[in-house]
């Protein structure tokens, strides 16, 4: 047999850009040898809108709104990442208060990131619907109460340098209380269905390993990392904001299979309850939401010249590390303002994972990193 | 606990002979001719163990000048944030590829070649990534006019 009839016995398929499963526009490149991974490229870029030149045309201040628009499923936490950097090229101080809602706002976060995300991997098995929607009904709690304080479901806007826009209104941390006291019923009813689920352990476990050295290498990070039993979370890590108050464990994956992944997300929303819990009991009103000086640039924007210099500040967002990269030369715009964007670096390493797998096992891998396109493209 | 900068720069300076840095602000300058060299001690040598490379990009200085930065972390060590800097002419610019070192430099530096030209030798895959193949120039370099404005 000649080189060219061996060669044809390899498909080249495209998965994607338009396909249900690519969570957004996404495209993977795969070849095929009968149903066999050996080749698979991810191509991005879809969604590029040059978010970091936006941001180094505006002020400091103005980059929020934007933030939003990264990992649409997580503005809190977006808008934390960057607030945190903000914060440590100007020298701001933080209001107590402004800490603790800015916490409960990251954790609500992780709650609901992990749910939804959770659900699209179930649909992505061919669990058309019903995990997703349960899934969204404890979502659409937590975005009322994202409504309530922000304006907005979504696009919440809600962190500034110092604190947070403005206080939450009246019972909303009531409202809270009692969305921590009920999910836990969630959760339980969640994990009765999947966890134990033979046909879910049958499709997921031994599918897509990703081991703990060459996870390190690749600069994977969040429940990607911590599915592969690398302890590494930034909360413990850096201990930023008020985290080193709280008492939480970091779940940690054995084979780093997706089903590790997924049970590390579970696991993960139970501990944000624990700090959600401790949050929404020792918060206070003795203090305002936001401290005077970041209250200040907010009001006067154009006034903020931080120092010449730079920083790179970084969050645990529910996907991974989330890094702001500002380097600063003193005028009221960032000079570089460049993101550290978790699915887009956790993405790196997804053909080696899928190598050797099903084509079908490619699309649950894909939907185990967890990406959101806005974040990827930038 | 990272030791300070200054140490670093010493410590290094023995282990690689023929190897000079120096240090600016919070960021250690590396030679361009140097940089592989200083990533597999920094990352193989237990004093330092920065095995995990959480970002790199570049920042483009008009009119002669760009940078390639690092930052690196030891997951093991838990320690934590080493920025390198490697400075770059404008025109043309080139340092090795750091993804045969930590594989998670490899679509950063696709990023970095697409948005700012950099271009990284023995990157095995070095390609546009963002911007579609055949785009002309690199955007985030401060010069780059955009066509349309009004759009």
């Amino acid at each position: 047999m000649s080189q060219t009839e061996l060669d044809a016995k390899l498909l080249e398929v495209n998965l994607g850009p338009q396909h249900p499963s690519t969570h957004g526009v996404f495209r993977m490149n795969v070849t095929l040898d009968g149903e066999t991974i050996v080749k698979l490229k991810p191509v991005v870029g879809y969604l590029h809108r040059n978010h970091e030149q936006i941001g180094e045309r505006a002020t400091y201040i103005a980059s929020f709104p934007f933030t939003d628009r990264l990992d649409y499923f997580c503005a809190m936490s977006n808008n934390f990442g960057l607030a945190l950097a903000i914060e440590k090229l100007g020298g701001i101080a933080v209001s107590e208060r402004g800490e603790y809602l800015r916490v409960i706002m990251a954790e609500l976060t992780r709650l609901l990131n992990h749910a939804a995300v959770t659900g699209f991997l179930l649909n992505d098995m061919g669990a058309f619907g019903t995990p997703l929607l349960y899934a969204f009904r404890e979502r659409e709690k937590i975005l009322d109460l994202f409504e309530a304080a922000s304006g907005s479901r979504m696009m919440c806007n809600y962190v500034r340098p110092g604190g947070v826009r403005q206080d939450v209104p009246p019972g909303w941390l009531d409202q809270a209380r009692r969305l921590v006291e009920e999910f836990p019923r969630f959760l339980d009813e969640f994990e009765a269905l999947l966890t134990e689920n033979e046909i879910i352990r049958q499709r997921t476990q031994r599918v897509g390993i990703l081991p703990k050295e060459l996870a390190v290498n690749a600069s994977a990070t969040g429940p990607l990392l911590r599915g592969s039993g690398v302890n590494y979370d930034i909360r413990k890590v850096d201990g930023y904001s008020i985290y080193p108050r709280f008492s939480f464990k970091v779940p940690l994956g054995t084979v780093g299979d997706v089903y590790d992944r997924y049970y590390v997300r579970i696991l993960e929303m139970r501990e944000s309850l624990k700090i959600l819990q401790q949050a929404l009991k020792e918060i206070n009103d003795a203090s305002p939401a936001i401290s005077p000086k970041g209250l200040a640039l907010v009001k006067a924007p154009r006034t903020f010249r931080p120092p010449k210099g730079e920083a790179y500040g970084r969050i645990e967002a529910p996907k991974g590390e989330l890094g702001f990269y500002l380097v600063s030369d003193g005028t009221p715009q960032p000079y570089r303002y460049h993101i550290r964007a978790p699915s887009f670096i956790n993405l790196t390493i997804l053909e080696d994972m899928c190598l050797g797998q099903k084509v079908a096992d490619a699309i649950i891998i894909l939907g185990s990193i967890d990406i959101v396109m806005g974040e990827v493209d930038r | 606990m990272l030791p300070p900068l200054e140490e670093i720069k010493t410590t290094l300076e023995q282990l690689l002979p023929g190897v000079t840095l120096a240090v600016e602000g919070i960021a250690l300058l590396v030679d361009a001719k140097d940089l592989t060299a200083v990533c597999r001690c920094l990352k193989d040598n237990e004093r330092f163990g920065l095995d995990y490379l959480a970002d790199l990009t570049a920042v483009d200085y008009p009119p002669d000048r760009m940078d390639a930065v690092y930052h690196l972390y030891s997951m093991a060590q838990r320690h934590g944030p080493l920025t390198l800097k490697v400075k770059l002419p404008r025109t043309n610019p080139v340092v090795a590829s750091v993804t045969p070192i930590w594989r998670g430099a490899e679509f950063q530096e696709r990023e970095a070649y697409d948005l700012y030209g950099v271009a990284f030798e023995g990157h095995p895959d070095l390609r546009r990534i963002l911007m579609w193949e055949g785009f002309e120039g690199h955007p985030m370099r401060k010069d780059y006019v955009v066509e349309d404005q009004d759009a």
